[in-house]
């Protein structure tokens, strides 16, 4: 909006100057593109659950069962054998467990982080994309729990973990970092759900009321009887679920204030979570583990690689269902941004670590590191600088943020160089301990492989059946930060209000 | 009427709704409410509502969460079952943080949704402004306006006239 010179906050001497310099006028991007309706807002959004299943998605969803398959085979691989199974032998007995664990656990804090962080930093742009990222957590909790579940041998017991009695009369060893893992996983994923479903009641509402609507004018001709059947399972399914919501004021004053404490207590968790992911490194005296810049290196880095996720999912969403009205050009700068901020973050630890290893001389430490970057695994240290430190660096470029294709393939980068990362950390350090003679060299084996090329498949079959039957976008949060929506007739907002 | 559960009206836009519930709110109403797909900024204080008492909920869920969290612990590890792991002591309110700390979250979380369904009186079975196909188009682009017929001021006409008043349109009686 362009300066008033009549406005009374400026004085005269400053309305001649301003005469003078003319200033430019700022535009800001809407948030919703082409001045959309409220009507029309709900009709694209509710459309992608309520029309018939298009079949690009029955050959996802077949493509993701056979890739889950594997995960099936390989973990009855595991348990019918044991975790001999896996290329885990002395000294290096963390191997891809520990890493695709924190790759998927990382994932899924970009979900976390747009709807509870951004929303504290009322970021109107998160409403497009929270209700996908929320969910993407949710499931890359799910794969990422598979991991250590397993990896404890005897998945029967697994129970232990868990404060609960058992016939031994033992409880779990709380000084252990890995069973506050325990704690701050379950937490996540619990208050994850709940925020994703609160978040949702007031728009299953909606999904309800046009099933009733259409119920109720009766509007299906003879030979529909399947679509007045679906409508029927809607009335029931989201009715449930929406659990009497009726968008009343009354409703909305409570609702906001939960969601806002919600959002209050997600920050300090997600915050939590990857800082006692990183405590089952920083607590162990290992060189390349035991330091301080942990916590905060693998919060950014989990927030980079989330959004690296986030990318890779709604680029390709956004094409096929059409969403450039919800997902504007603002929308992927920022995100690429962020990545950007994060991915600088991550490659500044990473020179840190070198600096600190040969400031702290410590003839372990500085070996550790110079291990990392010229010994046997200096490949996978390569690949994971390369695609976490120099690719995010392209995002200054808004030729680049505005190619989609282009960013899509830089995402793919992030998740891999991520992937890289805990693999560095994880086995460079046990390979090579203090006595050479018990050195190794760390391989995976195809089971290792299956189970986890197979979480991608879980994790789509997850994905491909929210898209069917959950709201992708956040309707309400949606039109709340439309201009239309505005109590006070200001047509200019511009939104970011929550 | 007995069996009517009370008066709806539509209005144009926001700033017409959000003005014509500071009208209603005004005229000393109290059985009554705004129906919007979306919430509109600075509502309850044009409707003349309270700050929300959610917060108690999870106040108390994080109350419970975190001593919770500490007496699991401090029971587990130092009474019940005390056990030397590496010279660490049994219990110090520095190694359990993280535990007290998820459980603190995870209550005051709980808290927080169950908070949020009792305020609102959720779950409900049945609501008579379901009864309205005009009430259902809330979910897409309606704002409505209910004043309910228990309230003491409501008479079906005077309302009626009243909501036309202030600008409502599409006004109906809902059945109950």
């Amino acid at each position: 909006m362009a300066i008033n010179p009549n406005d009374s906050l400026i004085e005269d001497s400053q309305v001649e100057l301003l005469a003078k310099v003319d200033p430019a006028e700022l535009i800001e991007q809407p948030l919703v593109g082409n001045q959309r309706s409220f009507g029309w807002v709900t009709d694209k959004i509710c459309r992608i659950v309520e029309t018939p299943t298009p079949t690009w998605w029955w050959v996802c969803m077949a493509v993701a069962l056979i890739t889950a398959a594997f995960t099936g085979m390989g973990l009855l691989w595991l348990v019918s054998t044991g975790v001999g199974v896996w290329g885990l032998a002395n000294p290096i007995n963390w191997g891809w467990a520990i890493v695709n664990f924190v790759f998927w656990i990382g994932i899924g804090h970009a979900g976390t982080l747009i709807s509870a962080v951004l929303c504290l930093l009322k970021q109107g742009w998160r409403t497009s994309i929270n209700r996908a990222a929320e969910a993407m957590t949710i499931f890359a909790v799910v794969c990422a729990g598979i991991f250590p579940l397993f990896h404890v041998g005897r998945v029967w017991f697994a129970w232990w973990l868990f404060p609960l009695p058992n016939a031994n009369a033992i409880w779990p060893q709380f000084r252990s970092p890995l069973e506050w893992d325990v704690f701050a996983v379950s937490t996540y994923g619990t208050v994850s759900v709940l925020f994703w479903y609160m978040g949702m009641i007031p728009d299953l509402g909606v999904l309800r009321d046009r099933a009733l609507q259409r119920l109720k004018s009766d509007a299906y001709s003879g030979s529909n009887l399947l679509a007045k059947a679906m409508d029927i399972f809607r009335k029931y399914f989201y009715g449930l679920l929406a659990m009497g919501w009726r968008n009343a004021g009354n409703h909305w004053r409570n609702y906001e204030m939960a969601y806002l404490i919600l959002a209050g207590l997600s920050t300090p968790l997600v915050l939590s979570v990857h800082t006692i992911v990183s405590f089952d490194f920083a607590a162990a005296q290992l060189p390349g583990w035991h330091t301080t810049i942990f916590p905060p290196y693998f919060v950014a880095g989990a927030i980079f690689s989330g959004f690296g996720m986030v990318l890779t999912l709604m680029l390709p969403l956004r094409a096929i269902y059409g969403l450039h009205d919800f997902i504007t050009q603002r929308h992927i700068d920022n995100m690429c941004k962020i990545c950007l901020g994060t991915g600088s973050i991550v490659g500044y630890a990473y020179i840190m670590e070198f600096f600190i290893a040969w400031y702290g001389a410590n003839p372990y430490e500085s070996f550790a590191f110079i291990n990392r970057g010229f010994g046997q695994y200096s490949w996978a240290y390569y690949m994971m600088f390369g695609c976490n430190v120099f690719t995010p660096q392209l995002f200054w470029f808004s030729a680049v943020r505005r190619n989609a294709a282009l960013v899509w393939v830089m995402s793919i980068f992030i998740n891999v160089g991520m992937w890289f990362e805990r693999f560095v950390i994880t086995v460079t350090s046990l390979a090579n301990d203090f006595l050479p003679s018990s050195w190794g060299y760390y391989s995976p084996t195809i089971v290792d492989i299956f189970t986890f090329f197979g979480t991608f498949g879980l994790f789509s079959i997850l994905f491909l059946l929210f898209l069917r039957f959950l709201p992708l976008l956040p309707i309400a949060e949606v039109k709340f930060v439309m201009p239309a929506a505005d109590p006070h007739g200001h047509q200019d907002s511009k939104g970011g209000k929550r | 009427m007995a069996d009517s559960y009370g008066i709806i009206a539509s209005f144009a836009d926001t700033p017409s709704f959000y003005h014509a519930a500071e009208k209603v709110r005004d005229a000393g109403y109290k059985k009554w409410d705004t129906y919007s797909s979306f919430p509109v900024h600075g509502m309850p204080e044009a409707q003349g509502q309270a700050r929300s008492k959610v917060p108690i909920f999870t106040f108390l869920g994080g109350i419970t969460g975190f001593t919770v969290g500490t007496l699991l612990v401090w029971y587990m590890n130092y009474f019940d079952y005390p056990l030397i792991v590496g010279g660490k002591p049994f219990f110090s309110p520095v190694f359990p943080f993280p535990v007290m700390y998820e459980l603190t979250i995870l209550l005051a979380a709980f808290g927080t949704l169950g908070g949020m369904f009792l305020t609102n009186l959720l779950p409900q079975h049945y609501n008579s402004l379901f009864n309205s196909e005009t009430f259902l188009e809330v979910s897409g682009e309606r704002l409505v306006i209910a004043i309910e017929s228990r309230d003491p001021k409501f008479d079906s006409d005077l309302t009626r006239q009243f909501l036309e008043q202030i600008g409502g349109t599409d006004i109906e009686e809902v059945t109950k």
